[in-house]
């Protein structure tokens, strides 16, 4: 399911990610069923659909915290977590699978932050200690993404003494600060008190306008709606329905769309 | 008893009337008169035993003076603790090994982590001590080559390699080294799935992720028990006396053999173990302080900081206090 976009990869002409017939089972409960999906680069995709429908599940075989049984995940012209020598496929090693994941960002339903470091030191742990970076020129952009999310008072803050909607900015600080192309949010409001929802959501919605390729997992309607080029819905497995916000939410094709939106509703 | 729970309401001044609900309770404390009976009863007790101990004419206190800084006995106490610090520093990064092992998905290396602890922690210490105390007698000579070869590259007899210095040593360390591992284990353990998948979303190696992410927060867990674990270490130092290390209890022993006083010697030892394991309880303290960081709202002063603390505020007067408005006192 693809959306004509002008900001396509200029290149090849392809979708930054590709997501090709994926299958992915737990035991034996099947939780992803042939997914195909294109995200054109500088695009926001929003996944929606019911608890256990896969998405998050989609949402982590992109950067390979799940591996798949089978189909492709090509993120920027390259496959995740294996490597192709002819016709056969090999898994990578835990080096080149960490390789690959430091230009894809993810920010986490649980904030995930690193409790025994300060929110700066949550954000440069990985440029300065993985990608090598001078300490100095690191701290500095730590510094300057953290007032990026309104929080330039909160550097030496331990993530206790934050609330979960500063700990979700400074999350999403801290992924960026490893120049992702992509970023991918796992119900990122879900564990959020609602009056916190706002601030995270500002933030995101930022994001998307400076150009950042996004694929969201979420239930915030309103979100998707005003801010996503893409909204797929998923159910059981698979893409019950993809296309342009305005169409899936005022005029679902499928009877499974109808009821879930209005449920969300 | 009768509960005063209002003063009388201020009526000038523009104060309003105040609901006599507002007010707090404020109670006769309850008499505790079991209180003092048991601290009176308590305190008898250990006064007869100090008196007891100090009058008993078969104690020479004058020789545990003598001995107490004896040159044998700080010598003794001197090899503990050279014991007890090697030890407990081999026997820590082996737990780690022996933890990341029992925690791989590799099913050899988990089995085998498994049965090290189980072997190690399911016999008794001195009989492990005595086993490599008499390491000779299944082992002739120590070899370095080849297995099922006959390629030798070094060879040395039993004997002069594994003293009882290194027999202990190895006693001691192996042993300890299963029951540390367990307290690594526990405390991988308890660190959230999360922070190994927000780890690795950024790019960090499972190594990476493992040394600067899991393990200090894993520390947090780890160091109480282990502070636990090297008082005991220090102490069960004193078993390798039945292979003749010279440590503090070995000393000890030789010179009452020689002196006949067992108990002022028992009473040396005893009081140098104490010295030593009470130095022992202020490293940890500023070790759990340290891996803390973050899990409290704010780390407690450290005991300098109090002192220091007391010491600033006691020069510098505070203002002055202010006077109650509404006094409440205890009705009778």
């Amino acid at each position: 399911m693809t959306i004509t976009s002008p900001a396509q990869t200029a290149a090849t002409g392809e979708a930054l990610v590709q997501i090709k017939r994926v299958r992915k089972s737990f035991g034996a409960h099947q939780v992803l069923r042939d997914v195909s999906l294109d995200v054109p680069s500088g695009t926001v995709t929003v996944l929606l659909g019911p608890s256990g429908s896969g998405k998050s599940t989609l949402l982590r075989c992109i950067n390979h915290l799940e591996t798949i049984d089978g189909g492709r995940v090509i993120v920027d012209g390259e496959l995740i977590g294996y490597r192709q020598a002819g016709h056969k496929i090999h898994e990578m090693t835990p080096k080149q699978i960490a390789q690959q994941r430091r230009s894809i960002g993810m920010v986490f339903q649980r904030f995930n932050l690193f409790p025994h470091l300060t929110a700066l030191e949550n954000i440069t742990e990985a440029p300065i200690g993985i990608s090598g970076k001078p300490k100095a020129a690191s701290k500095a952009r730590g510094l300057e993404l953290l007032d990026r999310v309104g929080l330039a008072d909160f550097s030496s803050h331990y993530p206790a003494q934050l609330s979960g909607g500063q700990q979700q900015r400074v999350a999403i600080s801290r992924a960026l600060a490893m120049d992702p192309k992509l970023m991918l949010f796992d119900e990122p409001t879900s564990a959020l008190d609602p009056e916190l929802v706002g601030d995270v959501l500002d933030v995101m919605r930022e994001l998307a306008n400076s150009g950042m390729t996004m694929i969201v997992v979420t239930h915030e309607i309103g979100f998707a709606r005003g801010v996503a080029d893409q909204v797929v819905f998923m159910d059981g497995g698979v893409v019950v329905e993809a296309g342009r916000p305005g169409d899936v939410f005022d005029n679902p094709q499928r009877q499974r769309t109808k009821n879930f939106l209005e449920s969300v509703r | 008893m009768t509960i005063a729970n209002h003063a009388a309401p201020t009526q000038s001044g523009g104060t309003p009337v105040a609901d006599p609900n507002d007010h707090d309770v404020v109670a006769i404390p309850l008499r505790r008169p079991w209180r003092i009976i048991s601290a009176i009863a308590v305190l008898f007790i250990l006064a007869a035993f100090i008196s007891s101990v100090a009058t008993n004419p078969n104690i020479d206190f004058g020789t545990v003076g003598t001995f107490i800084f004896d040159k044998r006995i700080v010598e003794g106490a001197w090899l503990t603790i050279v014991i007890t610090g090697i030890s407990m520093v081999i026997s820590t990064v082996l737990a780690v090994i022996v933890a990341a092992m029992r925690l791989s998905s590799n099913p050899v290396l988990s089995s085998v982590s498994w049965f090290y602890v189980w072997a190690f922690r399911g016999t008794p210490l001195l009989v492990q001590i005595v086993l490599w105390g008499y390491l000779g007698l299944l082992y002739e000579k120590l070899t370095l080559g080849v297995p099922f070869t006959g390629i030798v590259f070094w060879q040395i007899g039993t004997n002069q390699l594994v003293t009882a210095f290194v027999a202990g040593l190895l006693a001691l360390t192996l042993n300890q080294a299963a029951y540390s591992s367990e307290i690594v284990r526990a405390g991988m353990v308890s660190v959230d799935e999360g922070q190994r998948e927000a780890s690795y979303s950024l790019g960090m190696s499972p190594l990476y992720t493992f040394r600067r992410i899991l393990l200090p927060q894993a520390m947090r867990v780890i160091i109480p028990p282990m502070g636990n674990e090297l008082i005991s270490m220090l102490k069960n130092t004193s078993l390798l006396s039945v292979i003749a290390v010279l440590e503090l209890y070995t000393q000890a022993s030789m010179i009452s053999a020689q002196n006949l006083k067992q108990v002022e010697l028992l009473i040396v030892v005893s009081a140098w173990y104490l010295f030593m394991t009470s130095v022992l309880s202020i490293p940890q303290y500023y070790l759990e302080r340290r891996f803390g960081r973050g899990t409290s709202r704010s780390l407690p002063p450290t005991p300098f900081q109090r002192v220091k603390q007391a010491f600033v505020s006691r020069r510098i007067p505070g203002p002055e206090p202010t006077p109650e408005t509404t006094p409440i006192g205890v009705q009778r």
